[in-house]
């Protein structure tokens, strides 16, 4: 935390809270919307809106308690069976949630609150169960005192919008003194009703030689303002009733000095509350749970990936000093660089959060797209649970975005075309994440018209991507989506048709160390998969020389590693060769070449070829011309301000201190030669 | 002396709001997440005052207060519901529950403090 404010920490915490009973919201919707629901679903859904109106009235967030005591009359209305659910309703109630996410995430972020969408929705709400005005700023009703086994019985209501001031005259009698009342109890009970002045009345003080000691001469004006009515205070000096003069008026002009709602530091000298553990007991009911900054685990995945460095750079200098292999100290070294493996991925655990919150920001995206082209779509989700980087779900964010807003608006068909050849009009879109080998995997398909592969040809022949004769595989013409400036959206809607195109997709998901493939049947739909890294952190990789230069290749991508023999590369046509392997022949590419590290070399023989398997299936062969060593390797992020060169992902640090660059082998083969790519595919067809 | 208070709330930020009023005011703040909470908490402290919320899941207020008067010792023990439901009807069930006075959420912390003290203190 940087702020050693308790309210700050408070209020923060607060918004953490309101994330969670959002999400708890959306669960619960959902699970009414599916029919999954039980007895209980209702009630956690109601609770959730129930407390974040409560917090939100703490901190004085006024706009948010409004909506949500709206929201939550229409949920108690449910909850008592007065009003049922309806699609209708859970629609509304979806709506409301995504405003209300809107409003918990702009009072913290200290923005202005939607204020024409909150409007529309309040109308919306209070036409469900008419207009509820807000109970508590209206608080008339009197709760008379309850008699307990206690002296005095108290309200403490703080409504300040209702604030009356009170004069109240209380001449106590001798009874009074005599029954053991205490004229300070008063003060104190009327102190806890509201805002109280006192002013003792001394005027008919008689001098000390005419003074009867029985006698009171005392009397107390109080200027009380307080939001409770007269009866309540009449029952105060109910037990002295007959014992004294009391005479109660309230003032007609409400002149309630302010009574903040909030609470404020200034207010009472309040030190930094106790750090008990207050965790402790919550763990008596729940998993324990520490909420723990952002910035400490980015700090401690950072000191990891010095570690895994600094280990690299010891074995390398065990291995210099010429140590036989298994001396003590290379034993040694080896149980330290496991450890060091587990800690790493303990570390890298506690980065990992599952998908859950990023699938119900889609979820939202769906309804709104869905809307705003009048599609009835439905969100299916799989795998909620499974968990992936924290900066990688963040980063997802953005492009899983537009891809299920290409779903919505070009991949389904309107419900008439759906109906016409035998689907039901209602469209679906799939969302779904798994672990699959070290990677995990996010799909995102909708039962749509499938890709328009004639009129993606077309397209790309038009705007000149693709020569006019060109023959080319269905998942080549897939392909093609990704290509820079490609957009199918003959008529630009204003949903999807932002001038971004799944290129821009792509290169969010390269960025992020994974790849995206698609795959589409006619009239059956469009699937769209990413297969992402579990980790930004650290990859695993192999170590390779090109050119006098040392570079990692993900030791993922790479299924075998030949020594080049004479035979083994044929040239199919000038500067153009492929490797002949058990079952085939796959394309060669000169990594030396490919990277401009040197011109393409004369011969082969005896250079290492790494057989790459990307996600697609497809193989191609990488000439290097020496493996050094196959290790972990902390990625090191390439700044911005650095030219993105076609083919380089990242860099690291190696244990020699030296600086490499980590390959994106798929994108150099994509990439790196532009028209040695286009050309390969001509050669392929 | 120091009172002890066992605060029963589902939110957590009113939990740790309470106990933001409370602690500074010298109060000893003990924690509870639902009524059941509440209970098994009541079973190792022996607080003055109550504070409880209606709302709230497994057990709700009502059925805590209930709980709470159940057992002899903490008959005379005053309890302040702390609720954003400030309807009628809801004041009247917490009364006859034997709540002894009402406070409605968001509170005051200095009134929250001198109302404690003097249904406590």
């Amino acid at each position: 935390m940087t702020s050693s404010d308790p309210m700050a920490e408070i209020r923060a915490s607060f918004f953490v809270e309101c994330e969670e009973l959002l999400e708890a919201l959306q669960d619960g919707l959902r699970e009414l919307d599916e029919g999954t629901d039980d007895g209980e679903t209702i009630h956690v859904v109601f609770r959730a809106v129930h407390s974040i109106k409560g917090g939100a009235g703490a901190f004085g967030f006024e706009s948010m308690v409004q909506f949500a005591h709206q929201y939550e009359t229409v949920l108690h209305a449910v909850r008592s069976g007065e009003i049922a659910i309806e699609p209708d309703l859970l629609n509304l109630f979806f709506r409301a949630t995504d405003h209300l996410s809107d409003l918990v995430r702009t009072h913290r972020d200290g923005l202005d609150p939607p204020k024409t969408e909150r409007a529309a929705l309040l109308g919306e709400l209070e036409a469900k169960t008419g207009s509820v005005p807000h109970v508590e700023t209206v608080e008339e009703i009197a709760f008379e005192p309850i008699k307990v086994d206690v002296a005095q019985t108290v309200m403490c209501e703080d409504a300040p919008t209702n604030a009356l001031t009170y004069d109240i005259v209380f001449a106590p009698e001798p009874e009074a003194f005599e029954t053991e009342h205490d004229v300070a109890a008063y003060l104190t009970v009327l102190s806890g009703l509201g805002e109280l002045e006192v002013h003792c009345d001394t005027s008919r003080l008689p001098t000390l030689n005419q003074l009867v000691p029985q006698t009171v001469y005392l009397s107390w004006l109080f200027t009380l303002t307080t939001e409770f009515s007269q009866s309540e205070i009449v029952s105060v000096f109910e037990s002295i009733d007959g014992a004294c003069d009391l005479q109660i008026s309230a003032r007609s002009h409400v002149n309630a000095p302010e009574i903040t709602p909030t609470l404020s530091v200034d207010r009472s000298p309040i030190q930094q509350p106790r750090k008990t553990d207050q965790r402790a007991v919550r763990s008596v009911t729940s998993k324990a749970v520490v909420r723990v900054d952002v910035d400490r685990i980015e700090r401690l995945v950072n000191l990891v990936g010095e570690l895994v460095i600094n280990q690299a750079m010891l074995s390398q200098s065990l291995v210099d000093v010429g140590l036989p292999p298994h001396s003590d100290a290379v034993n040694g070294l080896e149980e330290f660089q496991r450890l060091t493996r587990d800690i790493q991925d303990s570390v890298m655990m506690i980065r990992a959060q599952p998908v859950k919150s990023l699938f119900q920001r889609i979820a939202r995206i769906v309804r709104e797209a869905s809307a705003s082209v009048s599609k009835d779509v439905r969100l299916v989700t799989e795998g909620e649970t499974t968990e992936l980087d924290k900066t990688v779900i963040e980063r997802l964010a953005e492009p899983l975005t537009h891809m299920i807003r290409n779903a919505v608006d070009h991949g389904l068909e309107p419900a008439d075309a759906r109906t016409a050849v035998g689907k039901p009009a209602q469209g679906q879109v799939r969302l779904s994440a798994a672990h699959k080998s070290g990677r995990v995997v996010i799909n995102v398909s909708d039962d749509g018209r499938g890709i328009n592969r004639k009129k993606v040809r077309q397209i790309a022949i038009d705007k000149g991507l693709l020569p006019r004769d060109a023959t080319l595989t269905d998942a080549e013409i897939d392909n093609l989506l990704f290509l820079p400036g490609f957009s199918t959206a003959s008529d630009v809607s204003d949903l999807s048709g932002r001038g971004v195109g799944m290129d821009v997709v792509r290169t969010a998901i390269h960025g992020l160390g994974g790849r995206i493939t698609i795959n589409s049947t006619p009239n059956i739909g469009t699937s769209f998969s990413i297969s992402l890294p579990l980790t930004l952190a650290v990859l695993d990789g192999m170590v390779v020389a090109v050119a006098g230069e040392t570079l990692v290749v993900p030791l993922n991508v790479v299924t075998e590693a030949f020594t080049l023999s004479e035979t083994a590369a044929e040239q199919v046509q000038p500067g153009r060769f492929v490797l002949r392997v058990r079952d085939g022949f796959v394309p060669l590419f000169d990594l030396g070449a490919a990277l401009g590290y040197r011109p393409p070399c004369d011969t082969f023989i005896n250079r290492v070829a790494l057989l790459l398997t990307f996600d697609d299936k497809t193989r191609v062969a990488l000439v290097v011309d020496e493996i050094q060593d196959q290790r972990q390797v902390v990625i090191k992020g390439l700044d911005d301000s650095h030219y993105r060169a076609p083919g380089i992902a990242a860099a690291t640090i190696l244990g020699d201190g030296q600086i490499a660059l980590i390959l994106d082998p798929a994108d150099i083969v994509a990439n790196a030669p532009k028209t040695q790519a286009r050309e390969r595919v001509m050669v392929e067809a | 002396m120091s009172l002890e208070v066992l605060a029963v709330d589902d939110s957590r930020t009113m939990r740790d709001m309470i106990r933001f009023a409370l602690e500074p005011a010298g109060f000893t703040v003990h924690t509870a997440e639902d009524g059941v909470h509440g209970t098994e908490v009541l079973d190792a402290i022996d607080p003055d005052v109550i504070i409880t919320d209606i709302n709230m899941p497994r057990m709700d207020g009502f059925g805590f207060i209930d709980a709470v008067r159940d057992r002899g010792q903490y008959k005379a023990t005053p309890i302040l519901v702390l609720t954003t439901e400030a309807a009628p009807e809801m004041k009247m069930r917490a009364r006859n529950a034997g709540a002894t006075g009402w406070i409605v959420k968001p509170f005051d912390p200095v009134k929250l403090v001198k109302a404690l003290q003097m249904v406590a203190g």
